[in-house]
C-alpha cells in the first residue's frame, strides 16, 4: 500500500479528516472518497471545466488538484447550492432558459458562475462569454447558458 | 398539430434532480467489491506484437489479473457486424473486418488495446499498464486514403488483397447524357476532416454476474441498449432475459457511444463472471481520443454539369472514405453522404460511387451528422464553384435550381443507410431559403453594409447554404404506456437518452392523449428489465420513431379507458372525455371515475376475464416508418476575418429549420443550438490529425480545439417552419444532427466572400487561422 498522508478538509461546511495517497486526485477524492458525486470530471487535464469547484470561494479545476493539496482548506461543490424544491437562482435561471441538455458539464458551469456572479454581479454579454469560456458543453452551443447567466444575474439582484 | 402539451415549451421535468446533481452518472455507481480496469494500449499504428511481458504487472499489490489475447483463448474473434451490408444496393461489394476485442499477434491503430489489467483501484490498475512490457515489430502504417489503395501499400488487413473494405456506385438518370446536354462542366477536388464525437462524458461500463441467480446486469451509457444486452447474451450463452442493461444519466451520446462488442464490454463481460466480482472501467479522455470511434475522412472528385444559366443538368461524385482499422459499422456514413448529396436541388442526373478505405487509424463510426454533413458540403461548393464560373451568386444559382415546394414525395433513386430508396416525404426549400435571405438580411447587407465596411478596410463576407436531414428511419421503436393504480402513468422504452429531453418531450405525447397532467407521467428510457426491443439511438430518430410508438401506445391505453369506463359509468364512448386524471361524462362532469380506480378494476382478482380483453390499462405498441422523414433548411451566416491573424469572428447567423410538427419547440431550439456548435467545431476548430506514421497528434483539449463560448456566434436568429410529415400521427421529423451538417458549407462561402479580392477558394470543410493564410498565400502566388 502506497504511503498516505492524514488531511483534513471543510467541504460543503463539513469537516472530514481522511487519510489519502498524495496522488489522489480531489475530484477523485470529492467524489470516490466522501461520495459527492454531483461533481463531474470530463477531461482530467484541466481544460473541460466539468469538475470546477469551489476552494475557499475560488472556482478551481478539482481534477488537476491533489486532496493534500485541499488540506486545511474549504470547498464547495454542486450539493451545496439548491435542492430540487430549493433552487438556487442560477440553477432556477438553467432551468427556465434550457441551458442544459445532458447536464455533466452543468455543475462546472454553476459553481464557476457562482464564483463570478459574486465578484461581477452585473457583468454584459460579452463578460459572461468570457466567464464561461473556460468551460465545456457539447449540447447547448452555449446560447442558452448565456442566457440563463443574464436572468440568474437579475434574479440574484432581486433576491 | 398542438395539443395542450405537445407543440408546447414545457420545461424540462428532468432538471432539478439533474442540475442537483441528485442524479447517478455511470462513474457514479459503486458496487461492494467492485474492481477497476485499465488497457494497456498499443503505442503503434501498425505493428507485429512479439511478446507481451506482463509478469512485473501481475505482482504489483492490488493486481488481481492482467490478461492478453492469449489468456482467453476461443472466446476473442472478431465481433459481430452492428449494421448489416447494404446488399439491397445492386453491385455493392464489401468485405468485413469487424473490430477485435484485443490485438492478437498484430496492431492495427494506436490505442487498441494489447492488455486488460483487473485491479483493487483505477490508480492500481494504470500502475500495472505502466509494468506491461511489448515488444513490437514496427511495420510502415497505412493512413494516406488514396495511396492505401494504390498497388505496393501495406496492408491492414494481410488477409485482403489490398486495402479496400467496399464499393458503391449508384445512378439516376444518365451522367453520361448530363455532360452531352451541358454548356459547362466544372471539377473540384474536396478534403473532409474526421471529427470526434467528444460528449462530455467518456463511455464507460459496469459489470456484475450474480452466479446464484445467474443474471448479469450491465451499466452503460450505450446507445444501444438491446445491441448491448444482445450480442452480451450471445457471446455468453445466455439467454436476452439473463442479462439486463441499464443505462443510467448519459453525458452526451452524439454517436460513438452506439457501439457494441467494442473491447471494453467483450472483456469486461467475461472477466466480472470469471472474477466473480462487479468491474468498472471508465475511459480517460486520452483513450476516448485515440480509441473510442470517429469520424470522418473523406477525398471527393466531384464534377457538375450545368447549363450557362445555372441550371443544373447533372453531378457526379467519385470518393474514398477512410473507415479506420475495422469496419463494423458497415457503410452507413458514406452512404449517408451519398443520400445528402443533392436532396435540396432538382438535379436530372447523378452519379455517385465511393470506396470505403481501411487505414491504420481509429475506427470510423457516425458522429452528429454522421457523413451527411459531407454530401451537402460537396453540393453547396459545387454550387459557389459554379456560381463563380458563371458569374452569379450563390443565392441566384441556389434559387434557381432548389426543390420546389411542390416537389414531395420526392423519390431520389437513392439507397440509404435504411437500405431503401430515399425518398423526401414533405417540406418547402424555396421558402426556408428565402425567410433565411431574411433573416440575414442578405440584399441589406450585401448592398448596403459590406461596401461601407470594406470602405473602411473590414473583411467582412456573407454565405447562404442549403441542407437536408434524412431522420427518423427505421427500422422500429416501440413503448409501453402503463396506468398505475396512484393515477400516474408510467412510459417505458428500448430507446436510449444522451440529453435530449425524452423524459419531457414523451411525457407530452402520453400527457395529451391520456388527459394528465404532464408532470404525472414518468418516463423510463434504456433498460432493458423494463422493455426489451427496439434498435437504438441514432439518426435523429427518437421523437420520431419512439416518440410516435409512445403515442399510438398511448392511444390505445385511452381506448381501453373510454371502453371501461363506459360500462361502470354507463355512458356511450363517445359521450366520455379524458381530461384532470380522470374519465367523465362530459355534460356531466359529477360522473366520472379517476384513472387510478379504472387501472385497478382493469386488472380483475376474481371472476373471469371478458374474452378479448387484455388486463390492465397498459398497452404495448411498436411504429416502423417505411422510409425516414426528411428535415431540412438553409443558413445564413456573416463573418469578419481579421486580414493580420486570419482569425474569423462570427458576426450574425440566422437559421431556420423544418421538422414539422415541434413537439417541443424550447428543446428543439436546443437541439439546433447544439448541433450548430458542432458544425463550428467542424468547420474551424476541431480536427482529428493524424501524422505519417498514424499517430493521432491531437489527441487532448489541449491539441484537439473543442468550440468554447468566446466562438459561437455574436448573434444568432431561428427561423421556424412546419411542413407536418406524412408519415406519422404526430407529423414529426427529426432534429439532432440539423445543426451540424451545413455549417462548414456556410463557413467556408462567407470566409471566401470575406476574402473575395484575395480570390480564395477552398477545398476542404475544416479551416483554421493558418489553413486560411497558406490558401490566401497561395491564391496570390506567393
Amino acid at each position: 500500500m502506497a504511503q498516505t498522508v492524514k488531511i483534513k478538509v471543510t467541504v460543503n461546511g463539513k469537516q472530514y479528516e481522511r487519510e489519502v495517497e498524495p496522488r489522489l486526485l480531489l475530484s477523485d477524492f470529492i467524489r470516490h472518497d466522501l461520495g459527492l458525486t454531483g461533481t463531474h470530471v470530463g477531461c482530467e487535464h484541466g481544460l473541460c471545466g466539468a469538475c470546477t469547484v469551489l476552494m475557499d470561494g475560488e472556482a478551481v479545476r478539482s481534477c488537476t488538484i491533489f486532496a493534500v493539496q485541499a488540506d486545511g482548506h474549504e470547498i464547495q461543490t454542486v450539493e451545496s447550492l439548491g435542492t430540487p424544491d430549493n433552487l438556487h437562482p442560477i440553477q432556477q435561471a438553467f432551468i427556465e432558459k434550457h441551458a442544459l441538455q445532458c447536464g455533466f458539464c452543468t455543475p462546472g458551469f454553476l459553481m464557476t458562475l457562482v464564483d463570478y456572479l459574486g465578484d461581477n454581479p452585473n457583468p454584459t454579454e460579452e463578460e459572461i462569454r468570457e466567464a464561461i469560456d473556460g468551460n465545456f458543453c457539447r449540447c447547448t452551443g452555449y446560447f442558452n447558458i448565456i442566457e440563463a447567466v443574464k436572468l440568474a444575474a437579475q434574479k440574484m439582484a432581486s433576491h | 398539430m398542438a395539443g395542450k402539451y405537445v407543440h408546447q415549451s414545457i420545461l424540462r421535468l428532468e432538471d432539478p434532480e439533474l442540475i442537483t446533481g441528485n442524479v447517478q452518472f455511470l462513474d457514479d455507481i459503486e458496487l461492494p467489491g467492485m474492481l477497476h480496469a485499465a488497457f494497456k494500449r498499443s503505442d503503434y499504428a501498425h505493428a507485429r506484437i512479439k511478446s507481451i511481458d506482463v509478469s512485473e504487472a501481475r505482482k504489483l499489490p492490488g493486481v488481481i489479473g492482467v490478461y492478453t489475447a492469449e489468456d482467453f483463448g476461443d472466446y476473442i474473434k472478431p465481433g459481430p457486424l452492428q449494421v448489416p451490408p447494404p446488399t439491397a444496393i445492386k453491385g455493392a461489394t464489401y468485405v468485413a473486418r469487424t473490430t477485435m476485442p484485443i490485438a492478437k499477434d498484430k496492431v492495427r491503430f494506436a490505442g487498441e488495446p494489447v492488455a486488460i489489467v483487473i485491479a483493487e483501484s483505477r490508480y492500481i490498475a494504470e500502475d500495472a499498464c505502466d509494468l506491461i512490457y511489448v515488444d513490437y515489430e514496427p511495420l510502415e502504417a497505412v493512413v494516406d486514403l488514396e495511396k492505401a489503395l494504390q498497388p505496393g501499400s501495406p496492408l491492414v488487413h494481410e488477409d485482403l488483397p489490398s486495402n479496400e473494405a467496399g464499393h458503391v456506385r449508384q445512378e439516376r438518370g444518365s451522367w453520361e447524357q448530363a455532360v452531352k446536354e451541358a454548356d459547362l462542366v466544372i471539377k473540384r477536388k474536396f478534403f473532409i476532416n474526421r471529427n470526434a464525437g467528444a460528449a462530455m462524458e467518456n463511455r464507460g461500463i459496469i459489470v456484475q454476474w450474480d452466479k446464484h441467480a445467474k443474471q448479469m446486469t450491465i451499466w452503460c451509457g450505450t446507445q444501444s441498449v438491446i445491441a448491448l444486452r444482445n450480442q452480451t447474451a450471445a457471446r455468453l450463452g445466455l439467454f436476452e432475459s439473463q442479462v439486463r442493461v441499464i443505462t443510467p444519466n448519459t453525458g452526451g451520446g452524439f454517436g460513438p457511444k452506439i457501439n457494441t462488442s467494442l473491447p471494453d464490454d467483450v472483456l469486461i463481460t467475461y472477466l466480472a463472471m470469471k472474477l466473480d466480482r462487479p468491474i468498472k472501467w471508465f475511459e480517460d479522455r486520452r483513450e476516448n481520443f485515440l480509441a473510442t470511434t470517429s469520424e470522418r475522412d473523406q477525398v471527393h472528385y466531384c464534377e457538375l454539369a450545368v447549363k450557362r444559366d445555372g441550371t443544373i443538368v447533372g453531378l457526379k461524385d467519385f470518393f474514398y472514405h477512410n473507415t479506420g482499422a475495422y469496419n463494423p459499422y458497415m457503410m452507413t456514413v458514406p452512404l449517408n453522404t451519398q443520400t445528402h448529396t443533392v436532396t435540396n436541388y432538382r438535379v436530372p442526373n447523378f452519379l455517385t460511387e465511393f470506396y470505403v478505405v481501411f487505414t491504420n487509424q481509429m475506427i470510423v463510426t457516425p458522429v452528429r451528422g454522421a457523413g451527411r454533413q459531407y454530401g451537402v458540403f460537396v453540393m453547396e461548393r459545387m454550387l459557389d464553384a459554379a456560381a463563380r464560373e458563371l458569374g452569379m451568386s450563390p443565392v441566384e444559382i441556389r434559387r434557381k435550381n432548389l426543390l420546389p415546394a411542390n416537389a414531395y414525395p420526392y423519390y431520389t433513386s437513392i439507397i440509404g443507410q435504411d437500405f431503401v430508396e430515399g425518398v423526401l416525404d414533405s417540406g418547402d426549400y424555396p421558402t426556408s431559403f428565402q425567410k433565411t435571405l431574411e433573416l440575414i438580411e442578405y440584399d441589406k447587407f450585401v448592398n448596403e453594409v459590406q461596401p461601407k465596411l470594406r470602405a473602411q478596410g473590414k473583411k467582412v463576407g456573407i454565405g447562404v447554404a442549403c441542407f437536408s436531414e434524412g431522420t427518423g428511419v427505421g427500422p422500429y421503436e416501440g413503448a409501453r404506456v402503463t396506468v398505475g393504480g396512484n393515477g400516474k402513468v408510467v412510459v417505458t422504452t428500448g430507446y436510449t437518452s444522451q440529453g435530449q429531453a425524452h423524459y419531457t418531450t414523451f411525457a407530452q405525447i402520453v400527457a395529451d392523449q391520456l388527459g394528465v397532467d404532464v408532470k404525472d407521467v414518468k418516463v423510463i428510457t434504456g433498460d432493458t428489465g423494463y422493455f426489451g426491443w427496439g434498435a437504438g439511438t441514432f439518426a435523429s430518430r427518437g421523437i420520431t420513431v419512439a416518440g410516435t410508438a409512445t403515442h399510438l401506445a398511448a392511444q390505445k391505453v385511452r381506448q381501453k379507458a373510454l371502453k371501461l369506463a363506459s360500462k361502470i359509468l354507463e355512458a356511450p364512448e363517445e359521450e366520455l372525455e379524458l381530461a384532470d386524471g380522470v374519465v367523465r361524462v362530459a355534460d356531466i362532469p359529477s360522473k366520472f371515475i379517476s384513472l387510478g380506480d379504472l387501472a385497478t378494476l382493469a386488472n380483475p382478482m376474481r371472476g373471469t376475464m371478458e374474452p378479448g380483453t387484455e388486463p390492465g390499462l397498459e398497452a404495448v405498441a411498436y411504429y416502423g416508418p417505411p422510409y425516414g422523414a426528411t428535415g431540412a433548411g438553409a443558413v445564413g451566416l456573416i463573418v469578419e476575418v481579421d486580414p493580420e491573424t486570419m482569425q474569423v469572428s462570427l458576426e450574425k447567423m440566422a437559421f431556420v429549420h423544418d421538422c414539422g410538427t415541434p413537439v417541443n419547440p424550447m428543446v428543439v431550439d436546443g437541439q439546433i443550438h447544439g448541433g450548430i456548435q458542432m458544425g463550428i467545431g467542424d468547420a474551424f476548430y476541431e480536427e482529428l490529425i493524424y501524422d505519417e506514421n498514424g499517430q493521432l497528434v491531437t489527441a487532448s483539449f489541449m491539441d484537439y480545439l473543442f468550440p468554447q463560448a468566446t466562438d459561437m456566434p455574436k448573434k444568432l436568429v431561428l427561423g421556424h417552419m412546419e411542413t407536418p410529415s406524412p408519415l406519422n400521427p404526430l407529423g414529426i421529423k427529426g432534429v439532432g444532427e440539423a445543426g451540424a451538417i451545413p455549417i462548414p458549407s456556410v463557413f467556408t462561402q462567407a470566409v471566401e466572400n470575406a476574402l473575395q479580392e484575395t480570390g480564395v477558394e477552398f477545398d476542404r470543410d475544416t479551416l483554421s487561422p493558418s489553413r486560411i493564410f497558406t490558401y490566401v498565400q497561395q491564391a496570390k502566388g506567393a
